[in-house]
């Protein structure tokens, strides 16, 4: 294998005496798409600011490039398209003039930046609002606009923190597209979102963290098969009856989940436990069965449901 | 390999400076042009109003001043401090107020601090931007002077590059300090000690009408540096006590460029 | 359900409740206000004292300030002007803030007070600020030896009648504007400078071409230093002139509260 574009080894950060992010180590290849996963507080968006040699570290190793980002910060970020989690447009400038003087940042020319701004601002759907302050943007428009900013250098690394966060369906399935095109082009691609249904659309690989720790490494498939059974049984008894039930049950599958408002039981074949449910004279007042999916992954490395 | 990487490469980016202060200046007129002139406009009424006060009505009051050997009319005397006070004020509103807002507000050096541009663009250019805004204002001021029949004569025009060292120096420390401060309740504190600065350092009255000490006090202070150096070109009195100012003017510049970058780099990555 | 709440007492003295609030909001910043307001006029004193004060007694001596010692001449002026200063920070700020930074109006208009009561409540609360502020000053004019004790106490009643006509206005610009981008530098620059060098602060208006005294006659600045001038020192003003200073006073007094207590219940309203 070629050596990685990425390379993160014992990576720690330390705010105070909180350790945000706890000694990770993974590898990017060139042209991957990697994702990081996690529940609130779990030291993604630390991580892909360190990544963005943006904030520096405690102690480990970072080389993007063969490069430490702490030391050649301007260089390493040359090759970045960066997406921060939360918007930092320039509320003085209108769309445009946002997206010219990032790539401006760049040192990238005049004659350039122009042509690339008529494709982002159609990438975006702003064409509208071209000349409008970004103060007076909708939440999602922002958002959209971040993402074009963040095309602008054509960057060779896209690293996305919640890209999707704010965005209708259609914008969110417009940037899928434009991801998996530049992806294709060879971009590499690394990014974190709370969505799993886009973490199996988009990521190559992906690592769960909690606590500042990775607690899984792997495809969206692979981890599927290693922390999760073929099917999911979802039974709901009301609120009341939910813990009742929950001794018994546990007996009937590989494992489950007490959640709130239902239970997980985890098995190979949801419709033959939901007749042994029945034929034990108990009758839920919903039942489900599917397949398992990342969120079932999630679940047992964190304990935390996503989508609440 | 893209465009930006080519760039970056060849410009020889250190960690502090990717070599390109001066897209902040393009920034800088991007957001004033759609901004509006009402802080240029009132930045150079400023000084036009303090002549205006202080020639008609301090000047009958106080009548014609002495300074070293030679005795002037009132307003004439006041007319180059004032012009080193605008510049001052000038450089000072944009690298503290400003600047304050993109640092803890708009994030907006955070921003840019994202890219390839390194904390020593950042400062260059916000302080370039600064030094800017205090020329206008000097070279309005200059204007309505000579409209008025009070430049000494054409030499004064070398005043003007006196008061843009004047305004780079506060631009530059302006901003350092500015970098300190994380409320704005802090940044009142810029005002006292403007407020005594501006009173004392002699752009209103030559400081040899106070007692020893205080001169002495006064002329550790930058303004006063400023004022006596538009002064000695204004009036073509160039001695070697010039040096003096510029230079200390120049350390200023230097200190306040190195602390600042320091401290962007500090605040941003982290 | 009886919760205890007296809608009737909060009719009554919702205002109060406001300024109390106000008042204790202030008190976390106790020791900046302190530091501002023993800095400022010792400051001054002093610059005046021993600075433009010894120029002028070269000069002219006293005879353009009609007997009376330069510093004790400028002290009336520069008491109302602290007032005004007080007023406006306690009135502009927390207007601005209130009605945009933090839209604390509007949890407060949630409950049974009224637009107008918070209104009055600023207002009564800057004026606080005010006699605070002028009472320092006065007793750092007393330690100067710039005035006797006696009846110049009527310097600290006239300066905050002075800072009372100005903050009902400046209440009232600030509750109407919305978009405050350039309101700090028009007012500071284009309001509250111009004011303070031409109402006869630092020289008698008299001495400025008659095209530049409009700006004193519309002064609060300017009103409440004559008024000051008399009060202390029978500077000679007539008794035509006091009674229309007074009048002028409470004129901008009533009309500024009730435009400012109508634009707070509007633009909560809305
Ligand atoms: N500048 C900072 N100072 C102190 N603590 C911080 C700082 N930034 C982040 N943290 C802490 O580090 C931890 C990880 O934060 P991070 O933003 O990386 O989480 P995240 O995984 O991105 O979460 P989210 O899904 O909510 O975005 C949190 O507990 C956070 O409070
Ligand atoms: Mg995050």
């Amino acid at each position: 294998m070629s050596k990685p574009l990425i390379s993160v080894r014992g990576l720690t950060k330390v705010f105070g005496d909180f350790t945000a992010v706890d000694g990770i180590d993974f590898d990017v290849a060139k042209g991957e798409s990697f994702g990081l996963l996690g529940p609130n507080g779990a030291g993604k968006s630390t991580t892909m600011r360190i990544l963005a040699a943006t904030s520096t570290r405690t102690s480990g190793t970072v080389e993007i490039l063969d490069k430490d980002p702490e030391k050649f910060g301007p260089l390493v970020r040359a090759h970045l398209g960066i997406v921060p989690q939360e918007d930092n447009l320039d509320g003085e400038l209108t769309v445009t003039e946002n997206l010219y003087i990032y790539g401006r940042y760049f040192g990238l020319s005049k004659k350039f930046i122009k042509a690339k701004i008529e494709e982002l601002l159609e990438f975006a759907q702003l064409e509208e609002k071209r000349d409008v302050k970004v103060q007076a943007l909708s939440g999602g428009m922002k958002r959209r606009l971040t993402i074009a900013r963040g095309l602008v250098s054509e960057p060779d690394i896209l690293l996305l923190d919640e890209p999707t966060t704010g965005l209708d369906p259609q914008a969110r399935h417009i940037l899928w597209d434009r991801l998996f095109r530049l992806k294709e082009q060879g971009v590499t691609l690394v990014l974190t979102t709370h969505f799993m249904d886009e973490a199996e659309q988009l990521c190559d690989r992906l690592v769960v963290m909690d606590k500042g720790a990775i607690m899984a490494e792997g495809s969206p498939q692979g981890l599927i098969k290693e922390y999760s059974s073929k099917e999911v049984l979802e039974v709901r008894f009301g609120s009341d009856r939910n813990k009742e039930v929950a001794p018994q049950l546990a007996q009937m599958c590989e494992r489950m989940e007490t959640l709130p408002d239902r239970l997980l039981m985890y098995t190979e074949d949801g419709e033959k436990l939901l007749e042994q449910i029945a034929a034990a004279k108990m009758h839920p007042t919903t039942s489900l069965v599917r397949r398992s999916s990342l969120e079932d992954v999630f679940l047992r490395l964190t304990g935390r449901t996503l989508i609440e | 390999m893209s465009a930006a990487v080519d760039i970056a490469e060849k410009n020889k980016s250190s960690a502090m400076y990717a070599g390109r202060p001066q897209v902040l200046l393009e920034r800088g007129w991007l957001a004033f042009r759609s901004s509006n002139w009402v802080p240029v406009i009132t930045g150079f009424v400023e000084p036009v109003l303090f002549l205006l006060a202080f020639g008609y009505g301090m000047g009958t009051l106080v009548g014609d001043v002495t300074t070293g050997s030679t005795t002037i009319d009132y307003t004439l005397f006041i007319a180059p401090g004032l012009l080193a006070n605008s510049a001052m004020n000038g450089a000072i509103y944009d690298s503290t107020w400003n600047v304050f807002w993109k640092l803890n507000e708009s994030k907006l050096y955070k921003t840019m601090l994202s890219t390839p541009l390194g904390p020593l663009d950042i400062a260059l250019g916000e302080i370039t931007w600064a030094l800017i805004r205090g020329l206008v204002y000097s070279l309005g001021f200059l204007t309505v002077v000579t409209a008025l029949g009070l430049t000494p004569s054409f030499w004064a025009i070398l005043a003007i590059p006196a008061a843009s060292l004047v305004a780079f120096g506060f631009a530059s420390f302006g901003m350092a300090i500015t970098s300190f401060f994380k409320t704005y309740q802090q940044m009142g504190f810029i005002n006292i000690v403007l407020l005594p600065m501006t009173l004392f350092s002699g752009s209103l009255y030559p400081i040899s009408v106070y007692p020893d000490w205080l001169e002495k006090v006064i002329m550790a202070l930058p303004l006063w540096h400023a004022i006596e150096m538009v002064r000695a070109f204004w009036f073509g009195n160039l001695t070697s006590g010039v040096l003096v100012h510029i230079g200390y003017f120049l350390v200023m510049i230097a200190l306040g460029l190195y602390v600042t970058s320091r401290r962007l780099r500090a605040l941003f990555l982290r | 359900m009886n919760t205890g709440i007296d809608v009737v007492q909060i009719q009554r003295f919702g205002a109060l409740y406001i300024a109390a609030a106000r008042l204790r909001s202030m008190a976390k910043w106790k020791s900046i206000i302190a530091a501002v307001d023993i800095g400022n006029p010792l400051f001054y004193l002093i610059a005046v004292g021993v600075g433009i004060g010894v120029l002028v007694e070269k000069g002219s001596g006293t005879s353009g300030t009609s007997g009376i010692k330069y510093i004790a001449f400028i002290a009336p002026a520069l008491l109302a002007n602290s007032a005004i200063a007080a007023v406006m920070d306690e009135t502009v700020f927390p207007t601005i803030e209130g009605f945009k930074w933090r839209k604390l109006f509007f949890a407060q208009n949630a409950t049974p007070i009224t637009g107008r009561q918070i209104a009055l409540g600023v207002y009564l609360s800057a004026l606080c600020r005010a006699l605070f502020s002028v009472s320092i000053y006065y007793v750092l004019l007393l330690a100067f030896n710039v005035v006797d004790f006696g009846p110049s106490v009527l310097l600290i009643v006239v300066a905050v009648l002075g800072g009372a006509a100005f903050g009902a206005i400046i209440l009232f610009a600030a509750a109407i504007i919305e978009n405050h981008d350039q309101f700090f530098n028009i007012l500071g620059r284009l309001v509250i400078m111009p004011m303070f060098l031409f109402s006869g602060t630092f020289f008698p208006l008299s001495s400025m071409p008659i095209y530049l005294q409009p700006i004193g006659w519309v002064s609060p600045l300017w009103h409440a230093t004559e008024l000051g001038r008399e009060a202390a020192f029978d500077y000679g003003v007539s008794t035509l002139m006091v009674s229309v200073h007074i009048i002028f006073l409470s004129v901008l007094v009533v009309i500024g509260l009730l435009l400012s207590m109508r634009q707070f219940e509007r633009r909560l309203a809305k």
